[in-house]
């Protein structure tokens, strides 16, 4: 690890580029907060917690190379490991969501030790068992992860000093984001370290890697449990937003729209990561709405969501093959273009 | 006594079903390396078809012949659509549209048949046979089942082993560019890969379906577990295919049996994870581990 820390450049301008990026984050997320409705700020929580998972994710898989379906699960363990800390112990908040990040890390290590000698298919196989496999650990241990049902814990409660009506959904907004800018300033210092170099270099080439001296399967672990920490988080962050951790949310439909999102959204990508979870976050709603403008049957309009997003899947890879990060800088590339050409 | 036996009929059978599917998902990886998730999908519709066509004709051979002639429409169909459009593409990408197409195909059967799964008639009798005055839980139509998955699994390895055809599918799947030169329409070939599959996997699906019943979400864990048998035999081998299907038809039916049906899925995990540790490129891989 010394080798590689003293590969990382002069961290002053990429740790002060993140910290101006950071604050003018917070500043607009501050700003949408306090403009938005009760039900929008809940989506911007939900939102926030899905952006910390994509980003850890799209690290993994745009940079590292790894594909894993099992982030849905490691989702649970943070999630887990917060309702447990919260409800059954009284932890505050800050505390359990850093346990919650701990364990999932470890989980994260002994899974990615594991997976740093597995290949592409291979390794989608064994997250996927992984994902698949976890939840039922909630319905064997029920008396402690409350079977099907899950943990429910109380609301956090906004400080007095915020006011009496301060709204419940502002203050988990607030909570998620700041998880969420955790992430993001922890994310795009590493994306632009030494580190997140060697994260592309073993991607690219594991031999011309490892004869630069880097240990390729190490390299990829450290990716692996760098993710899985922004799963634990995420998922720590969700019980705190729905006050509930239950298996049902963490199928494997969860880990699989967490992939769908990160290419989606653009693979490799911090603001492909936004585009994600935005995804996430609106598109089950504008379908929704959208099917339930037509007048159809209730067979067909109970299925037109689900086949809508299928479609939205195929189109938009058809369509855009490196996300819509990808479209919006084709986009912004060629009105530059334009620009020069009129000017 | 007797459980144990019961047990392991049972796993047999079942892993029978389990080695079809990942046949079916090993035949595209061989041909086109992408993993078709939308194999679950695909031969639910087709599944489905069978169902209508029994249900209105009342012969079953006619719907089985049926959705087995749609199995293979449809994998050509998905091919030529959809799948050859993000060939150049990053790998990610058509595993991103089999998930979408997983998903679109689901809402479509839903749409058409409903959400609520129906019962599906089995080929032969579901009782099982009698042997010493004791009934054994292996019917006439485990036996079909068993038979049939087996003369599949020979019939592929003579195809892609002893045949003019299966060398030029083998040649397009390794070396597309020297076999495009040396004459092999290597896009045909990757349709014929596609629906060759898709046949598979619509047999697959007539197999279980009078176990799990019909509907757009019914064939999930058969597909989960398809591949997890397919990366457990090594995704390159149909004989691997065969061999990881039974080897966790067998595992799943004695820990089910033995410590209960919830543990089941975490029974495939451990099962997966303890080979991949052993061999990363599963059982029956040909090509090297990686050493790091």
């Amino acid at each position: 690890m010394n080798s590689l820390a003293a590969r990382i450049p002069a961290p002053r301008s990429t740790l002060a580029r993140s910290l101006a990026l950071v604050g003018l984050a917070g500043l607009v997320l501050f700003l949408a907060s306090e403009a938005l409705s009760a039900y929008r700020d809940l989506q911007l929580a939900n939102g926030a917690y899905y952006f910390a998972v994509l980003a850890g994710l799209t690290v993994l898989t745009g940079l590292s190379g790894q594909i894993s379906l099992g982030h849905g699960a490691l989702m649970a363990v943070g999630a887990y490991t917060v309702a447990l800390l919260i409800g059954n112990e009284q932890w505050a908040l800050v505390p359990a969501l850093l346990a919650a990040t701990v364990v999932t890390t470890l989980v994260g290590a002994i899974l990615g030790a594991g997976a740093s000698r597995l290949r592409g298919p291979y390794l989608a196989g064994a997250t996927l068992a992984f994902a698949v496999g976890l939840p039922a650990l909630a319905d064997k241990y029920t008396s402690t992860l409350g079977g099907e049902n899950g943990l429910v814990i109380n609301p956090p409660t906004p400080p007095s000093g915020l006011g009496a009506s301060f709204p419940l959904e502002r203050w988990e907004a607030w909570i998620a984001c700041a998880g969420a800018l955790v992430v993001l300033f922890a994310m795009n210092n590493l994306v632009h370290s030494g580190l997140g170099r060697s994260f592309r270099a073993v991607r690219d080439d594991e031999i011309a890697a490892s004869l630069c001296g880097l240990r390729v399967g190490r390299v990829q672990t450290l990716a692996f449990v760098v993710s899985a920490a922004c799963a634990g988080l995420g998922g720590g962050l969700l019980t705190v937003v729905l006050q509930l951790a239950a298996p049902g949310a963490f199928q494997l439909a969860l880990s699989l729209s967490l992939l769908t999102a990160i290419v989606l959204g653009g693979l490799g990508s911090l603001v492909g990561a936004v585009w994600g979870a935005a995804v996430l976050v609106l598109l089950p709603g504008w379908t929704n709405e959208l099917a339930h403008s037509f007048s159809f049957s209730t067979r067909v309009s109970a299925n037109l969501p689900l086949a809508i997003y299928g479609l939205v899947l195929i189109l938009a890879m058809l369509a855009w093959p490196s996300g819509i990060q990808g479209a919006v800088r084709a986009i912004g590339a060629r009105l530059r273009v334009r620009a020069r050409a009129g000017s | 006594m007797t459980r144990f036996i019961d047990l392991t009929l049972n796993g047999i059978s079942t892993g029978a079903v389990y080695a079809a599917v990942a046949l079916a998902l090993v035949i595209i990886w061989r041909a086109t390396r992408i993993v078709n998730f939308a194999q679950g999908g695909m031969l639910m519709i087709t599944t489905f078809i069978a169902s209508s066509v029994i249900a209105s004709s009342g012969h079953y051979w006619l719907g089985f012949a049926v959705a087995l002639v749609c199995g293979l429409a449809l994998g050509a169909l998905v091919e030529r659509l959809l799948m050859r459009r993000v060939e150049g593409a990053p790998p990610l990408n058509a595993v991103i549209v089999a998930l979408g197409l997983l998903i679109l195909l689901q809402a479509v059967a839903g749409m058409i048949w409903g959400n609520t799964p129906r019962s599906f008639p089995p080929a032969f009798s579901i009782l099982g046979y009698e042997i010493g005055g004791t009934r054994v839980l292996f019917s006439p139509n485990d036996t079909f089942t068993v038979l049939v998955v087996a003369g599949v699994a020979g019939a592929l390895a003579l195809l892609f082993q002893r045949t003019a055809i299966g060398l030029k599918m083998r040649a397009s799947a390794f070396q597309p560019e020297v076999a495009r030169m040396l004459g092999v329409r290597v896009g045909r070939m990757f349709t014929l890969g596609w629906a060759l599959a898709a046949l598979v996997g619509s047999l697959a699906g007539l197999l279980v379906a009078p176990s799990v019943f019909v509907g757009p979400n019914q064939f999930d864990p058969i597909l989960i577990f398809g591949f997890t048998a397919a990366v457990l035999g090594g995704l390159d081998s149909p004989v691997g295919a065969v061999v990881g299907g039974i080897i966790l038809g067998l595992a799943l039916s004695y820990v089910s049996g033995y410590e209960g049906s919830s543990l089941v899925t975490l029974a495939a995990l451990v099962i997966l994870l303890a080979v991949l540790m052993i061999r990363p490129g599963g059982l029956f891989t040909s090509t090297r581990e990686r050493r790091v």
